[in-house]
C-alpha cells in the first residue's frame, strides 16, 4: 500500500508511457491507473428463503493497467463483484482497495459500462458523454474536444449529434463506453458490455476496447461469460466456479500485442480457450459427453 | 470533414427531418362525412329536429347563442385549467414523495388508491352543501378526478429508470438531488404527460358532472337548462362546445408534451 503510487512506469506493459496521446488537449493531472486488491471478499445477500452467499473470501490483486477478465457462468457472482469494486454494494467480508483506498461507499474513481448501454434518450452521443463531466462539475467545454476523440477513436465521430435512438446497438454501446472513458478514470469496469451484441459487432467493439485501452492504459476489469473474448482482450482471466463464487483459477494470458482478431486462429489461442474450457468441464459447468 | 471509409458507419445524411402530421387532416375528412351522413340521414328518415337536429341546425344555434355558449363555456374553462392546474401541481409532487419515502408508499399512496373506488358524482352533492353553487365544489371534483391519473403515472415513471442507469449516475458521484433531476424526472416525463392527457379528458367530464348536480352557470349547467325547456338544438351545441373545450385542451397539453420530449418515441413514431 505504501507503494501506492509508482504505478506508471511499472504498469506490465511497460515500455510505451500509458498516456501518450497525439496533442493531447486537456490540462488534467496526471491519472495513473489503479491498482485494486481484493481480501478475502464475501457477499450474502438476504434472501426470502434465508440467505445466499454469492461471493466466497475472494482475494485478488490487479496490477495497474492491466487487463483482466473475469468469467463464470451465469449466477457465480461476477457482477456482484463488480458492484462491490465500485463501491456500489457494500462487501459483507474481507476488504476492497484502490489505489490504496479502503472501498466502502461508492467510488466515482472509475468509468463503468453495463450490458445495457443505459444512454439517456434525451440527451444526444455527445451530451450523454458529457453528462459524466457535468455530474462530476469538471470543465465541460474542454471535456467536449476529449468526448470528439474518444467518438473518433470507435469510429462514430459523425454521430456525435445524434440521439441514441438514431443509433445502432453497437454503436450505443460504442457510446456509453466513451462516456465510461471521458474523464480518464483510473479504472474501468465493464459488465458484459458486449453480451447483448450481435457476434460481428462484438468482435468489432473489443477491436475499438482494444484500441482504446493501449491509447489511456486504465486498469480494467471486464466481465464476460464468453471465452474467446476474455482472451482476445486479456493480461489475465479469472475463472470462477457457480455459486457461491469463488476463484477456481487465474490464468496469464501470453500473447502478443497488439492483438489482431486472426490471434484466434493461433495454436497458443486455441490452447488457452481449451484450457478455460477443461477448467469449466471440472467444475460441471461444461459437460460434453452423453450421459 | 471526416473521411468516412467504406466499413465505418457513415453519419446520418441530414438532421431528423420533422415531417407534418399528416394524421389531421384525414380525421377531419372522416368527421366531416360523418356529419353529411347525418345531415342527408334526418332528411331521408324525417327525423323530427325536436328528437335530433341536424348539424346545421346546431351550427345555427350555436351561431345564434355564442354569447351565451361563450359566457357559459367560459366558466368551465376556467373550472377545468384551474382544477387542471392544481391536479398537476399537487399530483406531481405526492407521486415523489410516494417514490421517495417508504412512509408514503405504504400509508398515503394505497388510501389514494382506495379513494378513487368512491364514484366521484356521489360525493358532488356532499361538496355542493358545503361549498355552494360557486366554481369552488367544480374545482374539487376535477381535481379529484383528473389528480389520481397523474399521481399514478408519475409514480410509475419514476419507478421506470433502470437500476443499472442509477448505478450508473451513482459511480459518477451524482447528489440525490441530481440522480432526481437528471436521470429520473427526465425518464419519467413520458409518463407524467400521459397521465396528464388522462386527466384532461377526465377533468371536462368531472367539470361537467359537477355543474349538473347544482350550479348557477357553466356548460354543463346550460345543457340541463335547455333540456328543461326542450330546446334539443341549444342541448347539441352546447355538447359541441364541451367537446371542442376538450379537444382543444388535451391538443395544448400535446404541444407542450411535443417540446419538452422530442425524443421520446410515442412522438417520434408520428413522423
Amino acid at each position: 500500500m505504501a507503494a501506492g503510487n509508482i504505478e506508471t512506469t511499472t504498469s506490465p506493459r511497460s515500455g510505451t508511457a500509458w498516456r501518450k496521446r497525439p496533442s493531447a488537449p486537456t490540462a488534467d493531472p496526471v491519472i495513473a491507473p489503479a491498482r485494486i486488491s481484493l481480501r478475502g471478499v464475501s457477499k450474502t445477500f438476504a434472501g426470502r428463503h434465508g440467505s445466499v452467499e454469492a461471493l466466497s473470501s475472494v482475494s485478488l490483486s490487479i496490477g495497474a493497467g492491466e487487463f483482466v477478465s473475469i468469467i463464470g457462468p451465469s449466477g457465480c457472482g461476477k457482477s456482484t463483484l463488480l458492484m462491490l469494486v465500485a463501491g456500489l454494494e457494500p462487501a459483507t467480508g474481507g476488504t476492497i482497495d484502490i489505489g490504496g483506498k479502503l472501498i466502502t461507499k461508492p467510488t466515482s474513481d472509475l468509468g463503468i459500462v453495463f450490458q445495457q448501454d443505459v444512454l439517456l434518450e434525451w440527451r444526444s452521443a455527445l451530451d450523454n458523454i458529457l453528462l459524466q463531466c457535468q455530474i462530476r462539475g469538471l470543465d465541460v467545454a474542454g471535456a467536449r474536444d476529449r468526448a470528439r476523440e474518444l467518438l473518433a477513436m470507435v469510429g462514430i465521430d459523425g454521430f456525435a449529434s445524434s440521439y441514441p435512438h438514431e443509433l445502432s446497438g453497437g454503436m450505443r454501446q460504442r457510446v456509453s463506453i466513451c462516456r465510461a472513458l471521458v474523464h480518464d478514470p483510473p479504472l474501468l469496469l465493464m459488465d458484459e458490455p458486449f453480451g447483448a451484441l450481435d457476434a460481428l459487432t462484438r468482435d468489432q467493439l473489443q477491436i475499438d476496447l482494444l484500441r482504446l485501452w493501449s491509447r489511456r492504459r486504465m486498469t480494467v476489469l471486464f466481465i464476460t461469460h464468453s471465452i474467446s473474448e476474455a482472451i482476445f482482450l486479456s493480461d489475465r482471466i479469472v475463472v470462477m466456479s457457480p455459486r457461491p463464487g469463488r476463484i477456481e483459477d487465474v490464468i496469464t494470458v501470453d500473447l502478443p500485442r497488439p492483438r489482431r482478431l486472426a490471434v484466434r486462429e493461433t495454436p497458443e489461442f486455441i490452447a488457452y480457450v481449451r484450457r478455460v474450457t477443461e477448467v469449466f468441464k471440472s467444475l460441471g459447468v461444461l459437460r460434453d459427453e452423453d450421459p | 470533414m471526416s473521411d468516412a471509409v467504406a466499413s465505418r458507419p457513415s453519419p446520418p445524411a441530414t438532421a431528423p427531418l420533422r415531417l407534418r402530421r399528416i394524421v389531421l387532416p384525414y380525421a377531419t375528412i372522416t368527421g366531416a362525412v360523418l356529419l353529411i351522413l347525418w345531415q342527408l340521414a334526418t332528411y331521408v328518415f324525417h327525423i323530427p329536429s325536436y328528437l335530433l337536429p341536424t348539424p346545421l341546425d346546431i351550427l345555427a344555434s350555436m351561431i345564434a347563442d355564442w354569447r351565451l355558449l361563450l359566457r357559459h363555456s367560459w366558466v368551465t374553462v376556467a373550472e377545468i385549467g384551474a382544477g387542471f392546474a392544481i391536479s398537476v401541481l399537487t399530483g406531481v409532487p405526492i407521486a415523489i414523495c410516494v417514490t421517495y419515502s417508504k412512509f408514503f408508499d405504504r400509508a398515503v399512496y394505497p388510501l389514494i388508491v382506495g379513494s378513487q373506488t368512491i364514484p366521484k358524482v356521489a360525493i358532488a352533492p356532499i361538496l355542493l352543501a358545503w361549498f355552494g353553487f360557486g366554481i369552488a365544489p367544480k374545482m374539487i371534483i376535477v381535481v379529484l378526478v383528473a389528480f389520481f391519473p397523474i399521481v399514478i403515472n408519475t409514480v410509475v415513471g419514476l419507478r421506470s429508470a433502470p437500476p443499472q442507469m442509477i448505478h450508473l449516475a451513482r459511480s459518477m458521484g451524482a447528489s440525490g438531488w441530481q440522480i432526481f433531476w437528471r436521470f429520473r424526472m427526465p425518464q419519467a416525463l413520458p409518463s407524467i404527460f400521459a397521465g396528464m392527457k388522462m386527466a384532461t379528458i377526465l377533468s371536462v367530464i368531472g367539470a361537467t358532472v359537477a355543474e349538473f348536480v347544482g350550479a348557477e352557470s357553466g356548460t354543463g349547467y346550460l345543457i340541463m337548462i335547455a333540456g328543461n325547456n326542450f330546446d334539443i338544438a341549444r342541448q347539441f351545441s352546447a355538447v359541441t362546445v364541451l367537446s371542442l373545450v376538450g379537444m382543444v385542451f388535451f391538443w395544448l397539453v400535446e404541444r407542450v408534451e411535443r417540446l419538452c420530449l422530442p425524443w421520446h418515441v410515442s412522438i417520434r413514431g408520428q413522423h
